[in-house]
Parts: C-alpha cells; structure tokens; sequence
C-alpha cells in the first residue's frame, strides 16, 4: 500500500486531537505545553506532507524549520510563565488559576 | 483792551469760583485758614468783573461778543457747543453778583464764626458763584440749564447747612423738589427749541424765529414754548404758585439768604426770562404779567403779619420778583432788569442787616422781642433804614427809580390795552410794602426793649460786617444809576447800559403797541412782502414810550402818595399806637389768620398734592402689591406646576428609561459574567468550538 497524502494527514490530525485534548483536560500546567507542542508537531507534518505532495519547492521544509525554532522559543518563554505562575501563586494547577476572572 | 482779553478775563470769573471751591473743600479739614483763599479768589473775581464791566461798557457798548467752543459732535450737521455771550446785561449781572459774593463773604467770615463746618461753608459759596456766573456768561439754553441745576444743587446745599437741625433739612429738600416742578417745564421748553430749531444757542434760534420758523409752525406753540421756559424762572424766582420754598429757605445761614435767595439766585429767574424775552408773545406776556402780578400781591399781603424777621423779608423778596416779573409781562424789559439790580442791592443790605440784628440778639429772630436796637446798632439801623426806604421807594434812592419805572409801565399798559388791573395791583403792592417794611423797622429798631437781657448783650457788629452794609447802603442812592434822582431815564445805567430789547416773535403774535417799526429802509423796500423779517432795530413803538411818558408823573406821584401812606400808617399804628394793633387784628380775625398763616397755601399743598401723591402712591402700591405681584406669584405658581409635572416626568419616565437600561445591562452582565471562569482550559474549549462552528457555517 502506497503512503499517501491522507496518511500524513490522518496521523496529523491524530495528532492534533491529541493535542487539544492535552490541552482542555490536563490539570498540570506541563502538560498544557506538551498538547501544545503536539499541536505544533501535527502542523509540521502537515507542512512536510504538503511539500513532498505538493508542488511547494522548499518552502515546506523552510517553515517547518522554523516553526521547530519558534516551539523551542515558545517552550522556553512558556516554562518562564508556569515558573513565575508556580513562583507566585504555588502551584501550576490549571483548574485552581482562574486569575483571569478578574 | 479787546475782545479776547474780556473772554479771558471771563473765563477766569467763571472757573476761579470753581478753584476756589475744590481747594477749600478738600483742604477744609486739613487747613483752619484756608476759607482766607475763598475770600481772596473771590475778591480777585470782584475786580475781574469790574474789568470786564469797564471793559465793555467803554469799548464794545453796542457789541455782543460771542465766543464758542465746540463740546461734542452729535452729527454732521449739529454739534453741541460752549461758549460766552458778553453783552451789557451779562457784565451788569456779573458784577451784581460777584460784588454781592464778595461782600457776603467778607460778612459770613464773622458771622459764621465758631461754626464747626466753617469752611465747607466758604466752600459752597464758591460753587454757588461758579455757577451763578456760568447762568450770566453762557450763550446757550442748554449750558444754562446746567448752572441752573447747579445754583439749585448749591442753593440746597447751603438751605440744609445746618442739617442737624430737621426743619432746615425739611427746607432744603423742600427747594429742591419745588424747584424740580418749574425745571421740568423749563426742560421741555428747551427740548421743543431744540426739535425745531436744531441748535440751543440763543443768537441762532432767535434768528430762526425772526426768520419766520415757529416751532409746529404755529404761534400757538411759540406762546407755549415762552411760558415753558418761563416755568424755569417760576421755580428758581419762587413766583406764585411755585414760592412756598422760598420763606422756609430762610433756614439757611443769613447771609446765605442774602446772597442766594435775596438778590441772586432768585433773580436767575428774572435773567431767564429777560434772556428769552425776544421769543415771547403777547399770550406768553399776558401770562407772565398774571404770575408777576399774583407773586407781588399775596406775598405782600402774607408779609404785613409774620413775626420772623427774616420770614418778613423773605415774602418781601418774593413780592419785588413778582413786580419784576409783572414788569417783564407788561413790556418794561428795562425797568425789570434795573429793578433786578436795585433789588440786589438794597435787600441784601437788608438780609446782611437782619443778619447782624441776629448775630447781635445771639439767634433771635422773632421781633417781638426786639425793639430799641437803634441805640445799639445805630450803623445797622442806618443801612437798613435806606435799604427800606429804597424798597418803599422813597425818591432820592435807587428803588424809587425802578419801581417808580414799573409803575408808570403798568400805567401805560393799563392806558394801552385796557387791563388796568396790573398797575391797581402795583399800587396797592406798595403801599403794603412800605408798610410792613416800616413795621419792620420799628418793631426791631424803635420802642422800648422787649427783651432787656437780650437787649443788653446786644452789639455792633464787627468791621468785616459792617463795611458790606455800608457798601450795599450807598449802592442804594440814586446817584449810582442816574444824575436825575425823580427819573431813571437820562441816566447812564438807562439809557446808554441796557439795550433795548429786539423781538422776534412774529409781528401778528405781539401787542399792538410792540410792533416793529422797520427802520432799515433798505430792508423794507426790498422785502416787503416778506411777513417775517420785520424784526427791525426799534421795537416799541411811539405809541408805548408816549404812554410811558404820560404815565411818568401821575405815576411817579400816585406811588410816592402809596410809599408816604404806607410809612405813615405803619408809624401810627407800631411807632405812636393810635391805633391799638392787637384789637385791630382781632376785628378782621379770619383774614389775619390767613395772612398769618401765609394763606394757607402750605396746608391747601398739602391736603391736595402731598395727600393727593400719597393716596396716588397707595393706589400705586396697592396695584403694585395685589396686580403685579399677583401676575408674578401666579407666574410662579404655574411655573411650578409645570415643573413639578415635569419633574415627575423626569424622574419616572426618563429616569425609569435609564435605570431600565441599566437594569438591563446588568442582568445580562451577569448572565454573561458565567461564561468568564477565568479558567484557561474553558477559553480554549470554547475557541475550538467557536472555530468548528465557524468552519461549519462558512
């Protein structure tokens, strides 16, 4: 069986999903950041997948590329926030922080 | 000397008075001596009215020098202007009244002595013959109307001197606001010449009349005009019936009353009318006469039994304006304004002299306690003597020559129009005259003391009172005015001073007997059909001076008859007492009351225009209170139910609308508030499924 366009796809999407759900469900303000680098990974894909189907050059490769930098910045800035969240608030669960309320 | 040094000299007449007045009043308090200034200036102003009279009297005799400045501009074609006009009788008048100053005040500096307000009074003085002079220079209706109101403004200041006390007080307001009623007429005089002839110098609007411009066009309306602004001379010469403020003027200082309401202030009046007397008609005439006739009579009358001896010259006063007046109606322009000038004379000299009496008694006036004062103030006495013979008109003084004139004048216009009623009163007005006069004089000066401890702290005045009494004495003899002490005529004072006078009034308006005879022969042939322009140089006819003179010595005698009568009665019945006084009185009650009591006219004022004014004002008031005051308080009471309404309006409905919406957005505030957990995850969910939603719909 050929690997086509709609496995990437499929795994992608696969992915993604369980990115969102990391997302919505963990209580671990880490584990938000995990679903969030899953998403980013799905996206990734997505972006190879199109550029070996597509007809896209190198772009493909060039932005994933980059989006890899950028969720390495992200993580970094990310894990700064939760550290101060932790350092004020002593804790980094989710469901307790709802500070935006106000 | 020429034209420009007289206005000098003029100007510093008129406006060193006014010096005289600011530095005396503002340095009053600070400097004890400083009235000395007052009286220097005021001398100053004597000799400079003494040069100017010479001035003019030997150089420009047939000149009327006008000068002018121009004040304000109200429009292209008419501004308002300043300015003298110099003729004979201004320079006459200038230095009556700058000699009659200047010798009250040389007599005020010992009589107002130990006075708190003492130079306050020298002060007003000052202002008083600042604008006394200023009615003499100007040249115009309008700048005269400002003195007028000044010498009232001063003549109030000076009656209410002694404000403490409440009758003087009462006076002074009294003068004013009596002398308010004639201003008034005086004003709208001014303001009908004004409208018609657009300018207010005299020269200007006399030529206007002269040129056949009448104001409305009719002689109806110059008659009117006249008697307005005769209404002026009313009020300020306190003629009938405007004269109830003259005798309470007498609150006054004396020689305040000397010089203001004796023989300068109330002869404005006189001015006024002698200054206008070109535009009278005969209707205008007729009545002057009338006013001048009443004013001689019921003051002489009110005279014979007033017991102050100021009240007594003041009625006196009142009764000579009244025959200048009469003279002025009947056409004697000459004979008024000699008697003027007399008159200035010898009742100063009367009124200085009543002064030193009371300076003598300490403050009393009332001649029932006086008597015998002769041996005590023989040089009083004297000066009063020949005062009062002038006034009776005794020959060999000035008053017999002037009254003597008017006299015959009535005569004549007696002879000439048949209304005899004017020389009768005249006559009559005389011999009262001479008589209380001489009641007077013996009352005060003759007998036995009443009042021996008065009697005995009785003294001649002092130098500085005297020598004025002495001046005004001597200025008393004929020999001032004439060298002819039975007729005036050929005098100098007549016949080169005084100008005829040239009327204007259209020929069909005058007497018969003052029509115009052209003698511009060149004028007439070329203008005969011209109606107007007959106002030539001789203005009485033959016809008058004729009957004048045929008048002359009947009249002469007739009035030197009436003089001797009334001094003789008043001697049998006061100085002999054949005649018991007090029965006499007794006998004729009811009109000795009403002359006591000065004919009621205070009382009959009154009941009638105080009381009227009163009830007037309560109407007024009532109106006031119930109808204005009713329209605005049911004003109010409508706006405030308006507002009341209003203000539910707001505070239901509008408010109610706000408060909804608030309500509203409150609710849904809170409906929404639910959504915001703050909670991160509740965001996220949220967002992914608004995106879903959106990805469906799009």
């Amino acid at each position: 069986m050929e690997v086509g366009l709609n496995h990437f796809l499929v795994v992608s999407t696969f992915l993604f999903s369980m990115g969102i759900y990391a997302i919505v469900t963990r209580k671990n303000a880490i584990m938000v950041l995990m679903g969030v680098e899953l998403i980013l990974n799905s996206a990734n894909i997505n972006f190879i997948a199109f550029t070996r189907f597509g007809n896209f050059g190198l772009q493909g490769h060039l932005i994933a590329l980059f989006v890899i930098v950028l969720a390495a910045a992200e993580a970094a800035i990310a894990l700064a926030i939760v550290l101060n969240i932790y350092k004020t608030l002593s804790t980094v669960n989710i469901d307790e922080i709802d500070n935006l309320k106000d | 000397m020429t034209e420009s040094v007289l206005i000098n000299i003029s100007l510093a007449i008129l406006f060193l008075p006014l010096l005289g007045f600011l530095v005396t009043l503002l340095l009053g308090k600070k400097i004890k001596s400083i009235y000395l200034f007052e009286v220097f200036i005021i001398t100053v102003v004597l000799i400079s009215s003494i040069a100017v009279a010479f001035g003019k009297l030997s150089y420009f005799i047939d000149d009327k020098i006008i000068s002018e400045i121009e004040w304000f501009r109200l429009s292209e074609t008419f501004a308002v202007k300043l300015g003298f006009m110099i003729d004979n009788i201004t320079v006459l008048m200038l230095f009556v009244v700058s000699l009659i100053s200047t010798l009250v005040h040389f007599f005020s500096i010992a009589y107002m002595k130990g006075d708190e307000r003492y130079n306050r009074y020298f002060a007003y003085l000052g202002i008083f013959t600042f604008s006394m002079n200023g009615i003499v220079l100007t040249h115009n209706i309008l700048m005269m109307y400002i003195f007028w109101e000044l010498v009232g403004l001063s003549s109030y200041l000076l009656i209410g001197f002694w404000f403490e006390k409440k009758s003087a007080s009462d006076a002074s307001k009294k003068a004013f606001l009596v002398n308010r009623i004639g201003d008034i007429g005086m004003f709208a005089g001014i303001l009908i010449l004004f409208l018609t002839y657009n300018t207010f110098s005299f020269e200007q609007i006399f030529a206007s009349i002269g040129a056949g411009k009448l104001p409305f066009n009719s002689d109806f309306w110059l008659s009117v005009t006249g008697i307005l602004l005769f209404m002026g001379a009313v009020g300020k010469s306190a003629q009938f019936p405007l004269h109830v403020w003259l005798p309470d003027a007498m609150e006054g200082p004396t020689p305040v009353s000397a010089l203001i309401h004796a023989a300068t202030m109330v002869a404005a009046g006189v001015y006024l009318t002698v200054r206008i007397f070109g535009l009278l008609t005969a209707d205008a005439m007729m009545f002057i006469a009338v006013i001048g006739m009443l004013s001689a009579f019921i003051p002489a009358t009110i005279a014979l039994t007033q017991n102050d001896i100021k009240k007594v010259l003041a009625y006196s006063t009142v009764s000579q304006l009244g025959y200048m007046i009469m003279a002025l109606g009947v056409g004697a322009y000459k004979f008024a304004f000699f008697h003027l000038v007399t008159h200035a004379f010898f009742k100063a000299c009367l009124f200085l002299g009543s002064g030193s009496v009371i300076h003598a008694m300490h403050h009393e006036q009332d001649i029932r306690n006086m008597g015998g004062l002769k041996k005590k103030l023989p040089l009083t006495y004297a000066t009063f003597l020949i005062s009062s013979l002038a006034i009776s008109g005794i020959p060999l003084t000035s008053g017999f020559l002037s009254k003597d004139g008017i006299l015959a004048s009535a005569f004549a216009f007696g002879s000439l129009t048949g209304y005899w009623i004017f020389a009768i009163v005249g006559f009559l007005v005389a011999l009262l005259t001479a008589f209380y006069m001489f009641r007077l004089i013996i009352l005060t000066f003759h007998g036995e003391p009443r009042d021996h401890h008065k009697f005995e702290h009785a003294h001649e005045s002092p130098f500085v009172m005297a020598m004025p009494l002495a001046v005004l004495a001597t200025l008393s003899i004929f020999f001032f005015y004439t060298p002819n002490p039975l007729s005036a005529d050929q005098g100098w004072f007549f016949s080169k001073w005084i100008d005829k006078p040239v009327l204007y009034a259209p020929n069909s308006t005058r007497f018969d007997f003052m029509q115009s005879e052209v003698v511009d022969h060149k004028i007439e042939s070329e203008q005969v059909s011209e109606h107007h322009s007959e106002h030539g140089e001789i203005t009485y006819s033959e016809k008058y001076t004729e009957a004048m003179h045929n008048a002359h010595y009947p009249a002469m005698f007739l009035s030197l008859f009436v003089a001797v009568l009334g001094i003789f009665t008043a001697f049998v019945f006061y100085q002999w007492k054949k005649v018991d006084v007090e029965k006499l009185a007794g006998s004729i009650k009811p009109l000795y009351n009403f002359s006591l009591n000065k004919w009621y006219f205070d009382e009959f004022y009154h009941k009638t225009f105080v009381a009227g004014l009163l009830v007037l004002s309560k109407i007024i008031y009532w109106f006031d209170s119930t109808i204005v005051d009713g329209i605005v308080n049911g004003t109010a009471t409508v706006t405030k139910a308006v507002s009341t309404f209003t203000g539910g309006f707001d505070k239901y409905v509008v408010d109610g609308l706000v408060k909804f919406m608030a309500y509203l957005s409150g609710f849904f505030g809170l409906l929404f508030r639910r959504i915001q957990t703050g909670k991160v995850q509740t965001y996220i969910v949220l967002v992914i499924f608004s995106i879903i939603i959106l990805f469906f719909f799009f």
